[in-house]
């Protein structure tokens, strides 16, 4: 015991004496952790505003695209960068085609009831969870960055792979608002998530829509993990932290409101980054979901959304 | 419904505790363990049942409820040095009271909300048990010492190791816990409950206060799964934080839509068909989950109602 109080002593001294460029570090780390966040809560986000499926397979989908992309990364050969975009486009793209499957087969023969597709994506995730221990094993495998520069910061260096998923994912963001604003198929989705019916009297295919809904959103899952995978390596149980993290985001952010996921996104990222630094990582997981299920008992709107329908 | 007179429905009941009761004597070893544990799991499946089946409430959050009656009942023994009956009663008080705590703030939400609320609750139990190793073992867990579960009653001693022991301790939990499962639906209580499944507004129009009966239903459901967890402790001698992952959330939800939710046997028939095929099947492949996750899938899709919900839906219409 004496040991450890020492320790714990030392440790506070070192936090006091570097604060500044820790709280920096924690603050980048969580922004990196805000950013891959933001996309694979947006997937959910969608799913639930058009679908009011709540996929609670949403995190298997995103270790899928994880470890596709090792799997697409490993079969090239060449400099690291061909094999990683090749990873970046196939990887979502398969993922895609499982979802429209799992609709196809699953969700809509349930007519989408939200108990019975509860029960449903459970299912599928125990499925996608032991296929991958199956096939791609109980190991945790690397995914070589494709670029390695290093940013020079007077205090520390930071990698320059991890600022530039921050980039990707905002862009990536940027688009999904403009399809979903700015286009056809963003206002016909935007018609179904309204009232299914009256989309549907006008000659929306629903049901289409509804396919098209629940594949992007596994697919913003998947390109997610392609991104984080050159960071923190592809495992077959790497999908419950983004899927409880992602359930945090879309109520605190409102269910079904983009910004408000985006805002949520990165207040989760954040804290969680800092919390973890200074805390133990489990304490943070506490408090953050202790407060989102309070958020959810209290505020069922969210602390951004409107009303809830 | 049509009604059965209460005669057959009790001799029925009855019937199986009996056949239960005979089994113990003709059981080779292996099985004999095997149905002590599922007995003692069906209890926890027929907890979930009276929330799920009767009143309609889809949480997936139970595994609280049951590790809330585990921890209660194994760290009393564990540290405290208390005794079986005592550790037992403190791990069914747990659970009625965080089911209680639970049930107060998660009936203020309905549907979804209410899924992905309990979830976010049992999360939160299952993280603290991680975080407070020091005491609960974390996810290595503590194992009882044969020592502390031996019952004294009097003279006679009774050692929960013992097959036999364990096996009558698990039925004799196994039937109380059925007979009042039965005696709550059947009673003017049930029937108020299966009324708020069907038209939550309509018995709120009728004069009932729904939420008390509820949060009622709750605590009852959490008391039973409690039960179900502390005996699990006493008569298998370990506690890990395992048994407060989501998966024991969703297991007894599995087990009652197999069995048929809102009957009083499906849990027990359930537990008893799933545990039989992962135990089974885990003799050639270790893919256990694939099962659980098919089985979801299949269930979901084309049985609904469970093997004892078709039964009673083709020909026995006054099954309980």
């Amino acid at each position: 015991m004496p040991g450890r109080a020492e320790g714990g002593a030392s440790r506070i001294r070192s936090r006091v004496m570097h604060f500044g460029p820790h709280l920096l570090l924690a603050a980048l780390e969580g922004l990196v952790t805000s950013a891959v966040l933001a996309l694979t809560a947006l997937g959910l986000s969608l799913v639930f505003g058009v679908m009011r499926v709540v996929n609670v397979a949403h995190g298997e989908f995103f270790m899928l695209g994880a470890v596709l992309a090792w799997a697409v990364s490993t079969a090239i050969s060449g400099h690291p960068a061909i094999g990683f975009v090749a990873a970046l486009v196939i990887a979502p793209l398969l993922v895609g085609l499982v979802a429209l499957v799992a609709e196809r087969l699953v969700l809509r023969r349930l007519n989408y009831n939200p108990e019975g597709t509860i029960v449903a994506t459970i299912g599928m995730l125990y499925i996608i969870q032991q296929l991958a221990l199956t096939f791609y094993g109980p190991e945790a495998r690397p995914v070589e960055p494709p670029f390695s520069y290093r940013i020079l910061l007077p205090w520390f260096g930071y990698s320059g792979y991890k600022l530039s998923v921050v980039a990707a994912s905002a862009i990536l963001l940027v688009i999904t608002w403009l399809v979903l604003t700015r286009t056809k198929i963003g206002l016909t989705m935007r018609a179904t998530q309204y009232d299914r019916e009256t989309a549907q009297a006008f000659g929306i295919p629903v049901e289409r829509v509804y396919a098209g809904v629940f594949a992007v959103g596994a697919m913003l899952a998947a390109i997610a993990a392609v991104l984080i995978v050159p960071i923190s390596q592809a495992h077959y149980l790497m999908g419950q932290d983004p899927l409880l993290l992602s359930f945090i985001v879309v109520i605190i952010g409102g269910l079904g409101s983009l910004r408000g996921t985006v805002v949520a996104a990165v207040l989760i990222g954040l804290s969680d980054g800092i919390v973890s630094m200074f805390f133990s990582p489990t304490l943070a997981k506490i408090i953050a979901t202790l407060v989102v299920a309070l958020v959810l008992v209290f505020r069922p709107q969210g602390l951004f959304g409107t009303t809830s329908r | 419904m049509r009604d059965a007179s209460p005669a057959t429905t009790y001799a029925l009941h009855i019937g199986v505790i009996a056949l239960l009761f005979a089994l113990n004597f003709v059981l080779p070893d292996y099985h004999q363990g095997l149905f002590a544990r599922i007995m003692a799991l069906a209890v926890f499946a027929m907890g979930y049942n009276l929330l799920f089946g009767y009143v309609g409430l889809l949480s997936l959050g139970h595994a609280m409820f049951f590790s809330a009656g585990l921890y209660g009942a194994g760290l009393t023994v564990y540290h405290l040095g208390w005794g079986v009956p005592e550790a037992f009663i403190a791990g069914i008080a747990c659970g009625a009271l965080l089911a209680l705590v639970i049930g107060l703030l998660a009936l203020r939400t309905s549907g979804v909300a209410f899924m992905i609320v309990t979830m976010m609750f049992a999360q939160v139990f299952y993280l603290l048990i991680l975080y407070f190793a020091a005491w609960t073992g974390g996810d290595q867990g503590l194992v009882i010492q044969q020592a502390s579960r031996v019952v004294s009653i009097g003279a006679a001693s009774f050692d929960l190791t013992d097959p036999t022991v364990r096996y009558m301790s698990a039925l004799a939990l196994f039937a109380v816990v059925l007979l009042i499962t039965l005696a709550i639906v059947r009673s003017r209580f049930g029937r108020v409950l299966v009324a708020i499944r069907e038209n939550e507004e309509r018995t709120k129009m009728l004069g009932y206060d729904t939420v008390a009966n509820k949060l009622v239903a709750v605590v009852a459901s959490g008391a039973i799964c409690a039960a179900s967890g502390a005996a699990y402790a006493l008569l298998f001698g370990y506690v890990g934080s395992s048994f407060a992952s989501i998966q024991y959330s969703i297991l007894p939800l599995l087990w009652v839509l197999l069995g048929g939710a809102a009957t009083t046997l499906g849990p027990l028939i359930g537990t008893l068909f799933m545990y039989y095929v992962t135990d089974i099947t885990s003799g050639f492949t270790s893919a256990y989950l694939l099962i659980v996750g098919v089985a979801l899938i299949l269930l979901v899709l084309f049985f609904p109602k469970g093997v004892l919900g078709s039964i009673r839906e083709r020909w026995l219409g006054w099954l309980p």
